[in-house]
This record gives C-alpha cells, structure tokens and sequence, in this order.
C-alpha cells in the first residue's frame, strides 16, 4: 500500500460521509434545529433569569445568547460526532462496519479516516449555525470566526473519538435514545455549556467537581476563548489529551487481536 | 491496485508465500468463546477455479470461520493463508486479494449504486477512472447498469444481491467468499447468483467458498464441505463425499455424516 492508496481511501471515506449526511435531509435539518431551538427559543426565555457577570473571554456583559452559543457549537459536534461514530454499528441496515474494515488498510487508519470524515461534517454544520446565530444578534469578531476553527476541528475529534469508542465496546449504546441519556444528557448538562461554573459552584460544590472533570467542558470553552480570539491553555490540553486517549481505546476496541470485538462477536 | 511489480517487491521483502500459494489454506483452525468451542481444529484448502460448498446447519461454526477469514478478530489458533499470505500477520496483502459477499446486506441504501460501488473502490485504493471502468463492467455482468444512479433502496433484494457480488469483484480478488448470499431470495435471483458464481470459477478461475445450509444448492460439479458443530465431517468433490458417506444424494450423504455423531 503506498500513500496514494492511503489518500484515496481517507477521500473515498469523507466523500461517502458528506453524501450520507446530504442525502439524508431529515438528519440535516434536525441536526440544525436542535441547537437553534436553544438559541431561538429556550435562551431567549431564559435571558432575564440568567445573569451573566463579566468572565473571561468576555470583556464586557453579554446576554445570555451569546453566553451559550459556543456551548450549543459543542452540542452540534457532539450529536453529529456521536451519531456518525455509532452508526456505523447500530446501522445494522448498511451493515456497513463489515465493509469498511475489510479494506486492506491498516485498521487504525480505517477508523481515523471515519473521524476525520465525521469532523469534517460537523465543522461544516456548526458554520452554517454560526451564520444563522449571526442574523440572530450573536456577532463575535470576525477573527473569531477564523480562530475558532481549530478549535472546532480538535473538539469535534474528542467527541467523535469518544463515540468511535463507545460503538467498539457498549453493546446497549446501540440505541441512540440510550446514547442521548447516558452519554449526551449528562455531558452536556454537567458543563459550561448552558450555565458558567461559577453560578454551578455556589450552589454544589460536587457539581462542579464533576463539571470539571468533564472534558465536554473544557471543549466548550476551548470553543468559546476560540470564538473571542483567544487561547485557553488549560482546555486545550485536556481536549487534546482526551481526543488522543479517546481515540487510542478505539483503535484498541476494534484491534481483532484484543478482547473487544472478540467479546461482542461471541455474544451474538 | 495491487500491480504484478508491486506484489513481486512485496515477495522480495521478505515472509513471501514460496512458489504457487493456494488461494486459500486454513490449517488447524479452533476458535472458541469462553466456553463455547465455535471451531475444532479446521483444516482444508482452496485450489485455482475451485467452487466449494460451505455446509453446515446454522450454528455450524460457518459465520465464525467467515469472521475470522474477513480478520473481524484474530484467529489464536491455527492458520489462515490467503495466497500464502497469513491473514493475521500480512492482513493488508491477504485482504487485498480477498472478495466478501456478507450474510447481512452491506450495502448503503441511502447512496446510488454507483455510489456504493465507488466508496468500495477507494477503500482498496484504486484511482476512480480506473474504477468507473472495472465498475460498468462488473454491474454489466450482472445485469443492472440501468439502475446505476438509483437509490440502493429501490432495488429489490435479489437486485440488492447481484450489487454485493459486483462490488465484491471490483478490486479483482482471486478468492471470493460468500455467505449465506440467497437467504431470503425468490428462485430466479437464487439461480442467478450459482450461477454467476459458476461462471466466475470456470472462466476466470476464481476459488470461491459459498457457505449455505441449503443442500439444493450443492451441485454435482461443486466442492463440498461438511461443517458440524465447528468440526469438519468430510471435504472434497461432490460425488466423490456422497460416495464416502454411503449415500446416493448429498442430503443422504450429510444426514448419514452428522447422524453418525449426533447425540
């Protein structure tokens, strides 16, 4: 296998993803409804309940929509990373984890060309959110659009990494009803996504603990310094160090020498 | 993909099957899990052109050996050579050689049929004209290339079948397995895909090994092989396993092979 074989495959990937992804109109439109509905309707409610004091990145106040924004981007890559990562085994319709890991690449490589695929369809919806955001009042600088990025690309790899991880080992995950309440709900709720720390951290301090442990958090912030033209350190180390250990248990999850897969194959 | 320089530089590298490898060698194959032992010491092997016949009841220990043969997880025991290259050691030159028709439909039903056909083709590699070739020549022999653009979905199941067996063939392997491919095919498709298979291992001297708990589709000219609660009961041509077993037809032939051990 040379390089080229290798390119060809990870373009053959991508290409099939954002085909999926288009094809299936349905899936667009709720995967852009979610987070609008927060924005639109749920952020709006909230705007006089929720005060937001001056916290970093924010140099000034800002309403409540703006606060959650960057928390709804990581929403966005975390459902579609989610979604793209575990499809491939729930799909038992296509059935098409078969196909893919009987190409003669090496199988690390199958799996991360599926992130890199998966990132990339997400990346995309959360700019299409941004624009729609933007008509909405929600205008960071426009250097934040481009910084924010990177961001976006190395969240969405965390996340997608995690459910790349997830589909190798938890049968019962199957479901994306059970993924949404054991997974998606609590990562979500327990971050800075809807509510800065300091508010959760007034009122429990074990809460907060947890929130600091969640690496959904430090993507959500990463995400929003990002979106503000800044860097926050912290949070992308935690990102980065997750997606890599995320992503090395997948690898491990699907290695057909390792307990894993074996387990699944012996149950059935 | 996979070019006659390419593979003759793979050889010099070292580890290289010695002269004419068989498409398919299994040897001493057992695989269990935890308890349950799914394969007993399997051994048999595939020559140029052969058509074996997989037969064994569900729960033989068939699906198992496909899964092990595909590399889904890694046989411990035994040995599995494509073209003499160890599946577990050189996975990337056995597969590259190998075609697979899976039990369960694997085709994306939400893109064409092109599409389908041109997402396998990249995951071995191959440049897309190179692809757009082999392609319109595999789904011409099968008979659909006016349903090239359409929705996989609104293909019937016998349709879907023929796209499998032409998506198997487009990277040129010289080692087809299939299995279980007619479950829950009407008869025409049923014959369709023998028959095709029968094509491809006369004329093109593709080994194929079709796994099946359908005695009616083990033909006279077909290899066969017994498989019994993962043990291997008999192997070899058709009348010749009829003949060992006493019998005067295979269904004979396979109630004397697994009654004789049935408890």
């Amino acid at each position: 296998m040379k390089p080229v074989h290798y390119y060809r495959c990870l373009r053959g990937i991508v290409w099939r993803e954002a085909l999926r992804f288009l094809n299936q109109r349905g899936r667009f439109l709720a995967a852009l409804v979610r987070p609008l509905v927060w924005l639109l309707i749920f952020a709006t409610g909230f705007r006089f309940v929720l005060g937001v004091s001056i916290i970093p990145p924010y140099q000034t106040y800002i309403p409540y929509e703006e606060y959650i924004a960057p928390g709804l981007l990581g929403m966005i890559l975390m459902f579609q990373g989610m979604q793209s990562s575990l499809s491939m085994v729930w799909d038992r319709e296509t059935g098409s984890m078969r196909t893919l890991l009987v190409s003669p690449l090496p199988r690390w490589y199958l799996l991360v060309s599926k992130l890199v695929a998966a990132v990339i369809v997400s990346v995309l919806q959360a700019y299409v959110f941004l624009l729609i955001a933007w008509f909405w009042g929600i205008q960071p600088p426009r250097i934040g659009y481009l910084t924010v990025l990177p961001a976006l690309i190395l969240a969405g790899m965390m996340l997608s990494a995690l459910g790349l991880f997830l589909s190798s080992v938890i049968r019962q995950l199957e479901n994306f009803a059970g993924v949404m309440n054991f997974v998606i709900f609590p990562m979500f709720f327990a971050s800075s996504a809807l509510y800065p720390l300091w508010t959760v951290r007034q009122a429990n301090e074990t809460l907060y603990q947890i929130c600091m442990v969640n690496p959904f958090t430090h993507a959500v912030e990463l995400v929003r310094f990002a979106l503000y033209e800044k860097f926050n350190l912290e949070a992308f180390a935690v990102v980065a160090g997750c997606a890599i250990l995320f992503m090395v248990l997948a690898v491990l999850g699907y290695d057909p020498g390792r307990g894993l897969i074996v387990r699944r194959a012996g149950a059935e | 993909m996979l070019d006659l320089k390419e593979e003759s530089a793979d050889r010099r590298a070292g580890s290289a099957p010695q002269g004419e490898a068989l498409p398919l060698a299994v040897q001493g194959l057992s695989h269990a899990f935890g308890e349950r032992q799914a394969l007993r010491n399997v051994s048999f092997e595939l020559g140029r052109g052969d058509r074996t016949m997989l037969l064994g009841l569900n729960g033989a220990g068939k699906t198992t050996l496909f899964s092990l043969i595909t590399r889904l997880y890694n046989h411990r025991s035994g040995s599995i050579r494509i073209f003499g290259w160890e599946i577990k050691n050189k996975p990337s030159e056995a597969l590259a050689r190998l075609g697979v028709v899976f039990q369960l439909p694997t085709l994306d039903l939400d893109l064409s049929v092109a599409q389908n056909l041109f997402y396998h083709a990249a995951l071995h590699g191959l440049p897309r004209r190179e692809a757009a070739v082999r392609i319109r020549h595999e789904i011409e022999r099968v008979g659909l290339t006016d349903r090239m653009r359409e929705h996989a979905r609104t293909l019937s199941g016998g349709q879907r079948r023929r796209v499998e067996i032409a998506r198997a063939l487009i990277h040129r392997p010289k080692l087809l397995l299939l299995d279980e491919p007619t479950v829950g095919l009407d008869v025409a498709s049923r014959q369709f895909m023998l028959d095709h298979v029968r094509m491809l291992c006369r004329e093109e001297g593709l080994a194929a090994l079709w796994a099946t708990h359908l005695i009616d589709e083990v033909d006279s000219e077909a290899r066969v092989i017994v498989l019994h609660r993962g043990r291997i009961l008999a192997e070899g041509p058709v009348p010749e396993v009829i003949r060992r077993a006493n019998a005067t037809s295979m269904r004979e032939a396979f109630d004397n092979l697994t009654g004789e051990r049935a408890e």
